[in-house]
């Protein structure tokens, strides 16, 4: 044991600038598919937050067409729900179009909104302190540390999908109840955007994006849903009740074709690197090949020889993958904090560190089989007699 | 001779051909031969007469077409590969025209290598190491890699490496073929003590006169057939008388 695993590590270090080069393949790889992986997960992290009891009511032709205000009063009536919210999405540019200044924004109905989502901590000072200013915001913690936000700070906005300058004040700041809980939104009033818009733009005054429904009894979902859909069939303005987790997932779904692309790269980058750690492994055994025939003629058995080139192939994966795997966290949030709240909730897993260590074996195997046949099996006099 | 007088090794009717673009070309034909425990035999012949062949084939790495290859009463011909591997490391202690150490390891840890096949424990393994390393006079170099020494010293080192299982038998291809002369002889001595002193069985295959007049026998391989340095007279003076 001792002999083989000397000459496995050795062999390892042999020609050193290769095995460094190979090595640092590895680590580029394996951190590139942690990192690619980790996106996917924030990716449709928002469904993963989904409450069971939240539905989201939207246009059933898009979410880019509003519904009457006057359906909150119309859903709060079917049996069994408990509550219903505005939530409209604002837009708007903070300081500029970069996506280190993009934060989500939505006007809602504070009140019913916030009672909704036990998720968001407030302190409740604050909050009433934002229920009784018109023009309030509440932001989340991780969005307040990012651009350094304070209670009664101004935001301005620069409206786009609602035209004209906004001011909001913070008077609030939310913590999030589990880790995952996003706390990079800003919400204000609904009745704030309301007002203004009946006196910019009435036609788009008393228009609403979503309806989030609080229902009593998780179990009768899909009949409350179907419920409140009956109520606006034959309509100008259908609608799509769905749950909450179904509703991210769409969402999410509108972007499956970059995912799914992000997806397949990250498996494209373990394929390079398994091709290239092949051509390491085939080289290397194809020089010692006289030394794997010396071993057979002094009776080493072939599983040794081939368990040599395994070893040190494996060898080469494990530290390509420890490295790799260890730069992921530092790696990982340097480049969600540079992307701003485009990922709220970043994180590595640890399904991806397992996926990552899982790849670097197959790697690590793989690039083995075909040297660690073609040694085994080397005839001893041609090996013997065998130029590299 | 310091032979007891019995065969270690007998070969009989052994026949070899290899094939070459599609062509069987023979090698050896029908040879026979008889090596006695304790005796020191040098093969000698042209390039390709098969000298090598013969060797390989006595030390179990090459297979013939027909015959049989016996040594201490085995039929090695007959074994599997397995089994032809284990025979090997019990029995058979190979030198390397170009030494064939592993470079990786040190001068003791090479001589070590062939006992991680036995079931000896490490620290017995490395004191035989060190005994063998001390018997080809290198007790100050145990710790060099191989790129650490000159040649006559890693063919000294695979000669430790030979011996350290206590082998029947020792096969040397071309020993000194690397060497210069200085060195050639150091290794053709410490092949003689071995023989001498210890009482092992080496067949040497060298085109070096000089190093097969060590040997207490030569043999001489050509066209296939197997001759003695009688045999060789005899033919010279008969064409000569022709001529």
């Amino acid at each position: 044991m001792t002999s083989f695993l000397k000459l496995a590590l050795r062999n390892g270090m042999r020609h050193k600038l290769r095995t460094g080069l190979t090595v640092l393949g590895l680590v580029v790889a394996i951190l590139s598919f942690g990192l690619l992986q980790s996106i996917v997960d924030a990716w449709y992290a928002g469904a993963d937050r989904a409450a069971a009891n939240r539905l989201v009511t939207r246009n059933a032709i898009s979410l880019v067409f509003p519904m009457p205000i006057n359906y909150r009063e119309k859903i709060r009536a079917v049996e069994g729900v408990r509550s219903v919210a505005v939530a409209n999405w604002f837009g708007g540019v903070y300081r500029d179009t970069s996506m280190a200044n993009f934060f989500p924004r939505f006007a809602v109905d504070a009140e019913q909104y916030f009672a909704m989502y036990p998720e968001y901590v407030l302190n409740e000072d604050e909050f009433r302190a934002f229920l009784r200013d018109r023009k309030g915001a509440v932001i989340g913690r991780k969005l307040a540390l990012q651009h350094g936000f304070r209670i009664g700070d101004t935001i301005p906005i620069q409206g786009d999908i609602f035209p004209g300058n906004w001011e909001f004040t913070v008077r609030a700041i939310y913590d999030g109840a589990e880790p995952n809980t996003d706390t990079s939104l800003m919400f204000f009033h609904f009745d704030y955007l309301n007002e203004t818009l009946k006196q910019r733009v009435p036609g788009r005054a008393d228009k609403v994006g979503v309806f989030v429904v609080a229902i009593e009894d998780v179990g009768r979902a899909a009949e409350i849903a179907r419920a409140i859909d009956e109520q606006f069939k034959n309509s100008a303005a259908e609608t799509l009740t769905e749950t909450e987790k179904a509703f991210q997932i769409g969402f999410a779904k509108q972007t499956e074709a970059i995912v799914i692309a992000v997806r397949f790269v990250s498996y494209v980058v373990i394929a390079i690197i398994l091709a290239v750690m092949a051509n390491t492994m085939a080289m290397t055994a194809r020089e010692r090949m006289t030394e794997y025939a010396t071993l057979k003629a002094l009776g080493f058995p072939p599983a040794f020889i081939a368990a040599l080139i395994l070893g040190e192939s494996l060898a080469i994966a494990v530290i390509g993958a420890a490295i790799g795997i260890g730069l992921t966290f530092p790696v990982g949030y340097w480049f969600a904090a540079k992307m701003g709240t485009l990922f709220p909730v970043f994180g590595i897993s640890p399904q991806t560190v397992g996926l990552q260590a899982v790849c670097a074996l197959v790697v690590g195997i793989a690039a083995a089989l075909l040297p660690m046949r073609r040694a085994a099996r080397v005839n001893i006099v041609e090996g013997l007699r065998f130029v590299g | 001779m310091s032979a007891d007088g019995t065969a270690l090794v007998q070969v009989r009717g052994l026949t070899k051909s290899y094939r070459r673009g599609g062509q069987r070309v023979p090698v050896l034909s029908d040879i026979n031969l008889d090596i006695r425990r304790g005796d020191f035999l040098a093969l000698m012949g042209p390039s390709g007469s098969g000298k090598s062949t013969l060797l390989n084939m006595i030390a179990g790495i090459d297979k013939p077409d027909a015959g049989q290859v016996l040594v201490d009463g085995v039929d090695i011909a007959r074994l599997s590969e397995s089994e032809l591997a284990a025979w090997r490391a019990a029995h058979v202690g190979f030198i390397f025209q170009f030494y064939n150490l592993m470079p990786v390891l040190t001068a003791v840890e090479n001589v070590e290598l062939p006992l991680a096949l036995t079931s000896l424990p490490r620290r017995e393994r490395r004191a035989r190491a060190e005994t063998a390393l001390r018997l080809v006079g290198l007790e100050d170099r145990m710790t060099h890699l191989p790129s650490e020494l000159s040649g006559g010293q890693q063919q000294r080192v695979a000669i430790a490496r030979a011996i350290v299982t206590d082998p029947t038998l020792l096969v040397a291809d071309e020993p000194t073929g690397d060497l210069d002369r200085a060195a050639a002889e150091e290794i053709l001595g410490l092949l003689e003590r071995l023989n001498t002193e210890l009482g092992k069985t080496i067949v040497m295959v060298t085109h070096d006169k000089r190093a097969a007049d060590r040997a207490h026998a030569i043999m001489y391989l050509e066209k296939g057939e197997l001759s003695t340095a009688e045999d060789v007279a005899e033919r010279s003076v008969r064409a000569s008388r022709h001529a």
